[in-house]
C-alpha cells in the first residue's frame, strides 16, 4: 500500500490520498501497541498523530503500570487485580474487559521488557512493584516516576523498526463510511494546512481524552476529545461519559503550573496529605465499607510504609482517586486549604532526600524549577486537576470494535474497563492490553474486508470546504476566546461537584458557543496556524463536552467520580446501569443501559480472592 | 504585575523577521506562558510546539536569548530584567514557521540505529534477572526526552549542517542507552563509526551543557562509545586478528 499523489478534488480543495489496511489515529501507548500488533498480523499500517512521535500523553504518565506479577506477594494474582478494578469502578465496569485486562496485563508488561523497557528491580533482580491507590498489593511496575517515557520510547522504537508508517503532525477531522463500514479519514498537515485522505479497511481510534476542555487540567492542547466526537459522528455509542477523573493532586502554585500533575507515586512512596490545621484528614474520608482495608491510625500507616505490609494496613491516602479528590476539594471548600486553594502533600518528613530524588526525580525537578519548592525539605501544595476520561467509545471487549463495522477504539478513548472510577496504574496497562487487542481485531477485520472501501469524493470536498470556512470571514471572534469560555464553563458546571441546574447551564452554554464558533474567524495562512487548529479542535471539544454534561445530567445520583450535590447519595436503581450517548441527525441523546452481568463462577472466584486477601 | 517585551521570530525559513510583543507577567510565568498569551491576545497564528508543559515531553524547544532552552521550564524571572526576551527557533533545523522547525532528520537518525536485541531470557518464565544499578546506568541515557536541544547546539549540525553524516549527540545517547542496557546484545560499534559518524564529534561538551535532563552526554555517552569504536576498529592486535580471519 502506500502513498498516491493522484490527488482528488478540484481547485483549492485538492488533497493527496494514502492507503493502508489499518489506520491508527493516535500514537500514544494504545495506538502504537495497536499498530505493532496489526503490523505483526501482516497488515499495512499507518499511524497518524497530532504531535511529533513520542510526545503523546503516555510520555507524561509517571507512577507505573499495574499488573499482578506477584513479585512482592505471591498472593497477588489476576483475580485480585480483577476484583480491585471492579471494586474501584463500583461495579460499573464491563466485567469482561476487567477480566481480560487483569489476565493479560502481566504478559504485556513482560513483553515491554522483552522489547527493551527497563523497570526498577527488586534485590533479587525481578521487576519491582510500587503500591498505589485501590490496589490490594504493590502492583505498579515502574521506573522512578518516568514510567510513561520508558513505555512510549519502547513502543515507538518497536513500531518504527517494525515498518509501521508514521504520519506526524497530522490531525484527523472527519471519518467516512462506505455504507455501514468504515472507509477512510480526512486529515490536514499542521505544517502546510494541506489535506490528506487516508483510505483504510479498518480504523483504530487511539486519540486519548478530552481534558483540555477544563480550565484546570493535566492535559495538553491535544486532548480535545477528537476520537469521542469522531466516533459519535460515525454512529458509534459513547458510554459512561459522566465519569471524568479528577486526579487528586495537581500543582496549584504558581498560576502558570496550576493543574500540572503530581504523581500518585508520591503517596505510593509514603507521602501524606494534611490540611492547614496540620490534620491528616484522609482518615475522615474513608468510605465505611472500605474502612477495614485501611490503617486505623497514623502509627499503623507508618509501619506499613516502613515495609511491614503483612501485619499492617495501607495509609488512607491510598484509597481510590475519586475519594481523595473529593476529600481535598471539601477541605479547601470548608476553609482548611492554603491561600492558593490547595492542601499539603508531604514526602519530605517521610523519606530521606536521596530516596526522594531517586524514586521521584521528575517531581523533584518540576517543583524546584517551576514552583521554587524543594520537595525533599518542604511540602507540596496540591489540588484536584482534570485528568482522564473513563467514558468513551463502547466496544466489544475481545476485539475493541465499536458498533460501527471497521471502527475500533483502544485506551482512554474507549470505555468499559474502568467503570465509575479508574485505579491509578490501570491506564498504562489498559493501553497495552487493549491496544494489542484492537490491533489484532483491526487486522482480522481488514483481512476479511477484501477491497478497500470506497470514499465519496463529494463528502471529502464538502468537509474540506467546511474546514476552510473560518478563513473566508472578514470578521468574527478568535477561537481562543471561545476555547477559554468553554474551559471556564466546564470547570464551573461539570467539575468535581455538579448539580442538575449547572449541567443544564453547561449544555445551553455549549450550544451558544457552537453558534459563535460557526461565525468565528481565523487570521493568517493555513501554514502551522494554531488559531485555525484550535478552531477545528473546538468542534470536537464542544461535542465531547456536551456528551459529558448530558451523561452527568442523566445520572441523577452520586457514584464513583460522579458527584451530584443535588443528589448526593448512590441510588440503588443506578447500581447496574450505564448511560449511553448517541448522536443522530445532529441531535445528541442519552439512554440507560444495563451493565453486563457477571457469571456465577467468576463471581465466586472473585469471592475466593477476597477470602485469600 | 509587570510588562516585558518579547522579541519573537515570525516567518518562514527564507523570509522572517523579529516582531516585538508586550506581555503582562504574573508570578512564576515561564516563556511558554508568554508565547501562549501572545497567541491568545495578539497573534493567533503564532506557531509554537508544546505538549506537557512540565519538562517531560521535549516539544517546546527554542532559543531564548540565544540559548537552547525548553520554553516551558524557563522562568521569566530568571532572565535579565533590563532587556527584552528574544525567542527564536532552533537554528540547527530548517524553520517551518515561526518557532516551529523541521526536526524530521532526528527521526531518520533514530530509525537508522540497529534495534534492541535481548539475550535469551534468564528465567523459565521468559523473564530476565538484573539489578537496580544496571537499570540506573542505562536510565541516565533513557531519560532523554528528545527535545533535540543538544542537536541544536552541536556545531557539527548547527554550523556545518552534517545531518546526513552525523546522527548527533541525542542519538549517540540513544545508542548508549542500548549499549548499557542490561540485556541488549546487539553490537553497534560499526554502526556508530560508519553511519553514526561519531568521528565528527570533537568533544566540545556544548551538548552536555544544554541538556535539560542533565545527561552527561559527552563524558558518559559519547566518549565511551568512541573508545569502543577505537577498540574495535583501530586496535592493532584486533585488526591483525581480523585480517587473518578474513584471509584465512
Amino acid at each position: 500500500m502506500g502513498r498516491g499523489a493522484e490527488g482528488g478534488g478540484v481547485g483549492a480543495h485538492t488533497y493527496e490520498t494514502v492507503q493502508h489496511d489499518v489506520l491508527v489515529i493516535g500514537a500514544g501507548g494504545a495506538g502504537l501497541r495497536a499498530a505493532i500488533e496489526a503490523k505483526a498480523e501482516g497488515a499495512s499500517v499507518g499511524v497518524v498523530c497530532k504531535s511529533l512521535l513520542g510526545k503523546a500523553h503516555t510520555v507524561m504518565a509517571e507512577g507505573g503500570i499495574a499488573a499482578a506479577l506477584g513479585t512482592e506477594r505471591a498472593e497477588d494474582r489476576w483475580q485480585v487485580h480483577f476484583r480491585d478494578t471492579m471494586r474501584g469502578g463500583r461495579g460499573l465496569n464491563d466485567w469482561r474487559m476487567a477480566k481480560i485486562h487483569a489476565e493479560e496485563a502481566p504478559v504485556r508488561v513482560h513483553e515491554l521488557e522483552a522489547w527493551g523497557a527497563l523497570f526498577d528491580r527488586t534485590p533479587d533482580g525481578r521487576i519491582l512493584q510500587r503500591p498505589f491507590g485501590g490496589h490490594s498489593y504493590s502492583r505498579l511496575a515502574h521506573v522512578g516516576d518516568r514510567t510513561g517515557l520508558e513505555m512510549i520510547r519502547t513502543l515507538q522504537d518497536k513500531a518504527v523498526h517494525a515498518g509501521v508508517d508514521v504520519y506526524m503532525e497530522c490531525t484527523i477531522i472527519r471519518l467516512f463510511k462506505d455504507g455501514d463500514r468504515m472507509a477512510g479519514a480526512l486529515g490536514y498537515w499542521r505544517a502546510t494546512g494541506r489535506f490528506v485522505l487516508f483510505r483504510a479497511k479498518a480504523i483504530v481510534l487511539a486519540t486519548g481524552g478530552a481534558g483540555k476542555a477544563w480550565l484546570i487540567t493535566s492535559n495538553s492542547w491535544e486532548y480535545t476529545g477528537d476520537g469521542h466526537a469522531l466516533a459519535l459522528a460515525a454512529g458509534a455509542d459513547l458510554l459512561g461519559m459522566e465519569f471524568v477523573q479528577f486526579h487528586p493532586t495537581g500543582m496549584v502554585w504558581p498560576p502558570s503550573v496550576r493543574g500540572t500533575l503530581v504523581t500518585e507515586g508520591v503517596r505510593g512512596e509514603g507521602g501524606v496529605l494534611r490540611n492547614t490545621q496540620g490534620e491528616r484528614f484522609m482518615f475522615n474520608y474513608l468510605p465505611a465499607a472500605w474502612r477495614n482495608d485501611y490503617a486505623a491510625d497514623e502509627a499503623e500507616a507508618d509501619l506499613w510504609v516502613k515495609g511491614d505490609r503483612v501485619h499492617n494496613r495501607r495509609p488512607p491516602e491510598l484509597v481510590t482517586r475519586d475519594v481523595v479528590a473529593r476529600a481535598i476539594f471539601r477541605e479547601v471548600h470548608e476553609g482548611r486549604g492554603t491561600p492558593h486553594g490547595g492542601v499539603y502533600l508531604d514526602i519530605a518528613s517521610r523519606r530521606d532526600a536521596e530516596y526522594i530524588k531517586r524514586k521521584l526525580p521528575s517531581m523533584y525537578h518540576q517543583f524546584r524549577q517551576l514552583a521554587g519548592v524543594d520537595i525533599t525539605r518542604d511540602p507540596m501544595e496540591v489540588a484536584p486537576t482534570c485528568h482522564y476520561m473513563r467514558g468513551g467509545v463502547k466496544v466489544d471487549p475481545e476485539t475493541q470494535e465499536s458498533t460501527v463495522p471497521g471502527l475500533f477504539a483502544a485506551g482512554e478513548v474507549a470505555a468499559g474497563l474502568h467503570g465509575a472510577n479508574r485505579l491509578g496504574g490501570n491506564s498504562l496497562s489498559d493501553l497495552v492490553v487493549f491496544g494489542q487487542r484492537a490491533g489484532w481485531g483491526a487486522a482480522q477485520c481488514a483481512a476479511r474486508v477484501g477491497a478497500v472501501p470506497r470514499v465519496d469524493s463529494a463528502q471529502v470536498e464538502a468537509a474540506i470546504r467546511e474546514a476552510l470556512g473560518p478563513f473566508e470571514r472578514s470578521e468574527g471572534e478568535s477561537p481562543f476566546v471561545l476555547q477559554d469560555e468553554l474551559r471556564h464553563l466546564m470547570n464551573d458546571n461539570v467539575g468535581i461537584t455538579r448539580t442538575g441546574h449547572g449541567l443544564e447551564e453547561a449544555i445551553a452554554g455549549i450550544a451558544r458557543l457552537r453558534e459563535r464558533l460557526a461565525r468565528s474567524r481565523v487570521t493568517g495562512s493555513r501554514a502551522y496556524n494554531p488559531g485555525w487548529h484550535t478552531w477545528l479542535d473546538l468542534h470536537f471539544m464542544l461535542t465531547t463536552s456536551e456528551a459529558v454534561a448530558r451523561g452527568a445530567l442523566e445520572r441523577e445520583e452520586s457514584r464513583g467520580a460522579q458527584y451530584r450535590a443535588d443528589c448526593p447519595e448512590a441510588v440503588p436503581e443506578w447500581q447496574v446501569v450505564n448511560v449511553l450517548v448517541h448522536l443522530a441527525d445532529g441531535t445528541m441523546s442519552t439512554r440507560p443501559e444495563r451493565v453486563p452481568e457477571m457469571p456465577g463462577d467468576l463471581r465466586s472466584m472473585v469471592e475466593e480472592a477476597y477470602r485469600r486477601v | 504585575m509587570s510588562e516585558r517585551t518579547f522579541r519573537i521570530y515570525r516567518g518562514m525559513q527564507q523570509q522572517g523577521e523579529i516582531v516585538a510583543y508586550r506581555v503582562e507577567i504574573s508570578e512564576g510565568m515561564v516563556v511558554l506562558d508568554a508565547l501562549h498569551d501572545i497567541q491568545e491576545q495578539q497573534a493567533p497564528d503564532l506557531a509554537v510546539r508544546w505538549n506537557c508543559k512540565a519538562g517531560k515531553c521535549g516539544s517546546c524547544s527554542a532559543e531564548v536569548n540565544g540559548m537552547p532552552r525548553l520554553t516551558c521550564m524557563t522562568r521569566i524571572d530568571e532572565l535579565p530584567a533590563d532587556q527584552p526576551i528574544t525567542v527564536t527557533p532552533m537554528q540547527a533545523f530548517p524553520v517551518i514557521k515561526d518557532l516551529v522547525t523541521d526536526v524530521s532528520s532526528n527521526y531518520a537518525a533514530n530509525k537508522s540505529i540497529p534495534a534492541f536485541k535481548p539475550r535469551s531470557p534468564d528465567a523459565p518464565d521468559g523473564s530476565w534477572r538484573f539489578y537496580q544499578y544496571e537499570v540506573d546506568r542505562a536510565q541516565e541515557f533513557k531519560k532523554c526526552i528528545e527535545c533535540f536541544l543538544c542537536q541544536d547546539v552541536c556545531h557539527v549540525l548547527r554550523s556545518h549542517g552534517k545531518h546526513e553524516e552525523f546522527i548527533g549527540p541525542a542519538f549517540l545517547v540513544r545508542v548508549a542507552a542500548y549499549e548499557t542496557h542490561p540485556i541488549d546484545v546487539e553490537d553497534r560499534s560499526t554502526y556508530v563509526k560508519e553511519h553514526g559518524g561519531i568521528g565528527y564529534c570533537n568533544i566540545t561538551k556544548c551538548c552536555t551543557e544544554v541538556c535539560p535532563e542533565h545527561i552527561t552526554i559527552t563524558d558518559n555517552a559519547i566518549i565511551p562509545l568512541k573508545e569502543r569504536v577505537v577498540d574495535r576498529h583501530y586496535d592493532p592486535l584486533r585488526r591483525l586478528i581480523q585480517m587473518v580471519r578474513r584471509t584465512g
